[in-house]
């Protein structure tokens, strides 16, 4: 038999009850909330329970939301696949201003690389993660680029004229 | 000897007599530095693959005696730029260069070599000139073999032409030092 979303979204309210929320299709994917204390329990119910089995951690990203009110500022994103069934679920955690979410290494070996990114992007701290560093990006670099208060552009860039990219308001 | 097609490079002026040829040092050296300039190629991108067609029969560097491409700094005199240079690969580029042995020359070929090209980004060096010497820039994205080549003969006529003591001058160590070099 099919793994059907209302019994993945009965298993987890069952279990997790208050801190599971906003169910929902997006995107063709079955998606919802959890709080950040509980997504370590979370993903290693979803991982080890044998109906669900989803035993394959597809992604982990984060997000910048500086317009949220200051509960909501990050989010991390986990995509899980259950390779038996071939059904795909995305787990969501909000953060708040200052992000700090359990790291999964001790479940999936593959979330290593993918919380070191994301630390290097967003400057979200994977607690009990073995090695977090930067990944990608320049080890002397300061900043998390991907957050939206650091600008996307190099400052050292020297030739080009910002009044013919439209990058400044006066255009004279 | 009339129908030999082989082209030799023209003599430096000089005094001719019988048995002997009277010259500047500084006009052989530079005409042998300019003839014989091994490329060493540091490729990353797209670039790279309009210098393999560079050096491959139909363009064929090698008529300019770039014939021998060395994949080691130690024996190359030419450095070849070609793509995208993040920043954590600067210091690697830097290494190249200070392990290249003088004389040493540059050329950073591409709009990403010259001046991070399209990529004005946190991630990307905008241009190898903030952390090596360039002398030779070649414009495009991706440049044509043609354009490559005659970025080359530029440089040769800079080699050619480029004192024997240049590379003690002191303005040349001030140019090293300004690089931090």
């Amino acid at each position: 038999m099919a793994l059907e979303t209302s019994q993945i979204q009965e298993k987890i309210t069952q279990k997790f009850g208050a801190n599971a929320l906003n169910f929902e299709t997006q995107k063709g994917i079955f998606s919802f909330e959890i709080a950040s204390d509980s997504i370590h329990d979370v993903i290693q119910f979803l991982k080890e329970d044998q109906d669900l089995n989803f035993h394959f951690l597809t992604d982990l990203c984060g997000i910048h939301f500086p317009d949220n009110d200051e509960k909501h500022q990050f989010a991390v994103v986990y995509h899980l696949h259950n390779w038996i069934e071939n059904v795909r679920i995305r787990v969501k955690t909000y953060l708040t201003g200052n992000p700090e979410v359990d790291s999964m290494t001790d479940l999936f070996l593959s979330s290593n690389w993918m919380e070191r990114e994301t630390w290097d992007f967003y400057g979200i701290n994977f607690k009990g993660h073995p090695q977090l560093k930067r990944i990608l990006n320049m080890d002397e670099m300061i900043s998390h680029p991907m957050r939206k208060e650091f600008p996307m552009e190099d400052s050292g860039r020297t030739d080009k004229d910002d009044r013919f990219f439209g990058r400044t308001t006066i255009n004279s | 000897m009339t129908e030999s097609k082989i082209k030799m490079v023209e003599p430096p002026e000089g005094v001719t007599g019988e048995g002997f040829f009277a010259t500047k040092l500084n006009d052989v050296v530079g005409m042998a530095r300019a003839n014989s300039l091994w490329p060493l190629p540091f490729a990353t991108s797209c670039c790279g693959i309009e210098f393999m067609a560079t050096m491959a029969s139909h363009y064929d560097l090698a008529r300019f005696g770039s014939e021998r491409v060395s994949f080691s700094p130690r024996q190359a005199d030419m450095l070849m730029v070609m793509g995208t240079i993040s920043k954590k690969m600067a210091p690697i580029l830097r290494q190249v260069y200070e392990q290249m042995a003088e004389p040493r020359w540059v050329i950073a070929v591409g709009a990403c070599a010259s001046s991070g090209g399209i990529f004005d980004t946190y991630s990307v060096l905008q241009g190898i000139d903030k952390v090596i010497p360039v002398d030779v820039y070649v414009p495009g994205c991706p440049p044509r073999p043609e354009q490559i080549v005659d970025g080359v003969m530029q440089l040769q006529e800079l080699v050619r032409n480029e004192s024997v003591r240049r590379r003690s001058s002191p303005e040349y160590k001030e140019l090293l030092a300004s690089y931090n070099l």
